[in-house]
């Protein structure tokens, strides 16, 4: 563990802050005037009159102290947790009868959820992503690399192993998509090292997403203007690539004008654990394994087998020729005949 | 009975927590809902079979209105024999906050409302135990990672939780913590977490004219450049 108030008391600000570019977020939020960065903070301090810190009910002396607490949570914040393997312990259905099933999902594998409408789909996603103890209406369980969750642990772990894309989700930052990448990234880095491969990472980002989308955008583009495919392609780019959550969980992105077999081939190559809820044949044979759902309870766990994958092949040419129909339309074209499209 | 402070910008999403916080812990919840002039949430909470007192401050800052207030809350809520006394209000002048020293307090904050807001609303996030995320079912992951990374700033040692107001997801991670809030009877001599304004002026007593000749008591003058 970094000893902050060591670092703090020794070293100049100008030091610190290249060091840990997040530092500088300490000041700017308590709306603190410009220090001599020359200096260390006690030092410089003594240049902040004292009208100001009496407004924000401060003393020269907690200061460093709020500072280096600052900059453990934000450091430590920023520590990812690896996860092998989640596993689903069943629970029961919507009539309570057990579900009697075991599923060890690991990492880099992508497992499809299939299901009449409320069936229970979302639910099962919902059962993960708090990390289920028993203690939801399924009464499932859910272990992380083969051992359960205590109380303690799964606070700490909130929003912090499970990232999340659904229909229904937009971006309301007002930013470019470059400006949006930047933020997204300097919100994740420990340190100064990591800022400085940002740069590559936001490139990586944005080229795959640009190739997961029908019609291309450019950095400069605000991310609000994206189209509704250009947004799914850039949020699955970003949670690949990002996001430091180690299991992704999807609800329905079917319809969305993205290259969605690449875009699942991507977050599971991201050695990521893909959960996705789906009524799109494409989405739920290219899973490895799928899980049927009926009436809330895990009803069966079907592995794709080799025949399914060549009917995939199959169901590939069809969506590919809808997919050439709607752009002949769209382009003003017309379709006489199915064969020439 | 236990005591649970709520507070957060108007519309972020209060009331919704706390009836869907209600539905997912068998207790008796009771709410005081502090307000400045009128208050819709009554309806909500009575078609909830929540008891329900309505508190409007009027000419009052709601903060230090609900100071004045508070403990007769307390004292209804252990009338009512509730399990849960809830205090919502809405910190509108964002430099108050109601949060008590020994009383769980939560700060509710709506991830549309911009990723730079949780850094400005103040006290009311900075002294909260808990702070409840809502509406992250409709921005983006990397906004919610953004925008917990933002709370963190403000205030690292909060519980982050995600609560959708409108599913009620996450609502019992939440009703976990309000379970392990502390029992009270009375909140006599306990204190503020943060200090009202140490100020008064003659507007916070009913002036309404503007002019150097009206203004009296404590008052901070802008500088203008140029
Ligand atoms: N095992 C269960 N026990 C109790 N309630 C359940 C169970 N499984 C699902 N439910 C409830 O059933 C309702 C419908 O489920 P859900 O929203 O998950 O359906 P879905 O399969 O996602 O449907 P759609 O395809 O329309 O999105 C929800 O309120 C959910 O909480
Ligand atoms: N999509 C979405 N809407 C929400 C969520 N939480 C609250 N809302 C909506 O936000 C609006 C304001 O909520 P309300 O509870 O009245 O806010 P309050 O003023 O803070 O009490 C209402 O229309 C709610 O339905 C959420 O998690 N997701
Ligand atoms: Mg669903
Ligand atoms: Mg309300
Ligand atoms: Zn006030
Ligand atoms: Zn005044």
């Amino acid at each position: 563990m970094i000893d902050f108030d060591v670092i703090i008391g020794a070293r100049t600000l100008e030091s610190v802050f290249a060091e840990y570019p997040v530092a500088r977020d300490f000041f700017l939020n308590l709306n603190l005037p410009p220090l001599d960065e020359k200096k260390p903070l006690a030092e410089a301090l003594f240049d902040a009159t004292d009208d100001w810190l009496l407004e924000f009910g401060l003393t020269r002396a907690e200061i460093p102290e709020l500072f280096a607490e600052f900059l453990r949570t934000m450091t430590a914040t920023q520590a990812a947790r690896r996860v092998g393997s989640l596993t689903i312990l069943g629970g029961r259905d919507k009539d309570g009868a057990p579900e009697n099933i075991e599923l060890r999902v690991e990492a880099g594998t992508v497992i499809s959820i299939v299901g009449p409408t409320g069936s229970g789909k979302s639910r099962l996603l919902a059962d993960i992503e708090c990390l289920a103890q028993g203690d939801t209406p399924t009464g499932r369980r859910i272990l992380i690399d083969d051992a359960s969750i205590d109380e303690e642990e799964r606070f700490r772990l909130e929003g912090k192993i499970v990232a999340q894309l659904s229909q229904n989700m937009n971006f309301v930052m007002d930013l470019t998509v470059a400006e949006f990448l930047e933020m997204h990234a300097r919100s994740r880095a420990v340190g100064a090292a990591e800022s400085g491969d940002a740069s590559e990472l936001i490139n990586l980002c944005f080229e795959c997403a640009n190739s997961l989308a029908g019609e291309k955008f450019t950095l400069d583009t605000k991310v609000t203007q994206l189209s509704g495919g250009q947004s799914r392609a850039l949020m699955i780019a970003d949670c690949a690539y990002m996001s430091r959550s180690a299991i992704v969980l999807i609800d329905e992105i079917e319809n969305a004008g993205v290259d969605r077999r690449e875009a699942i081939a991507l977050l599971a190559q991201s050695e990521k654990i893909v959960l996705i809820s789906t009524h799109d044949p494409l989405l739920a044979l290219g899973a490895d394994k799928r899980v049927v759902i009926k009436n809330g309870g895990i009803f069966k766990i079907l592995e794709t087998s080799p025949e399914e994958k060549r009917s995939l092949g199959e169901i590939e040419k069809i969506d590919r020729l809808l997919y050439n129909a709607r752009r002949t339309l769209r382009e003003g074209g017309r379709i006489d005949n199915v064969g020439d499209i | 009975m236990k005591m649970i402070t709520v507070a957060g910008p108007p519309s972020s999403g209060k009331t919704s927590v706390i009836l869907r916080l209600a539905g997912s812990i068998k207790l008796k919840i009771g709410v005081v809902k502090f307000d400045c002039l009128t208050s819709f949430d009554k309806a909500r909470y009575d078609d909830a079979g929540i008891p329900v007192q309505v508190g409007l401050s009027g000419k009052f800052c709601p903060d230090h209105f609900f100071v004045n207030n508070v403990e007769g809350g307390v004292s209804w809520g252990l009338r009512q024999d509730l399990d849960v006394l809830i205090t919502e209000s809405a910190g509108l002048c964002n430099r108050c906050s109601p949060h008590i020293t020994g009383i769980t307090s939560v700060c509710v904050v709506d991830s549309l409302s911009g990723v730079h807001t949780p850094r400005k609303i103040g006290p009311m996030l900075k002294f909260a135990d808990i702070v409840v995320v809502t509406k992250g079912d409709i921005v983006s992951q990397a906004e919610r990672e953004v925008f917990a990374w933002s709370v963190k700033q403000a205030n690292g040692s909060a519980q982050i939780l995600s609560v959708n107001g409108i599913t009620g997801q996450g609502a019992f991670m939440l009703g976990k913590k309000v379970l392990e809030a502390r029992d009270i009877t009375s909140i006599e001599d306990t204190r503020l977490r943060f200090t009202t304004p140490a100020a008064a002026c003659a507007y916070c007593t009913g002036e309404t004219r503007i002019g150097e000749a009206y203004q009296m008591g404590m008052m901070r003058k802008m500088e203008f450049d140029g």
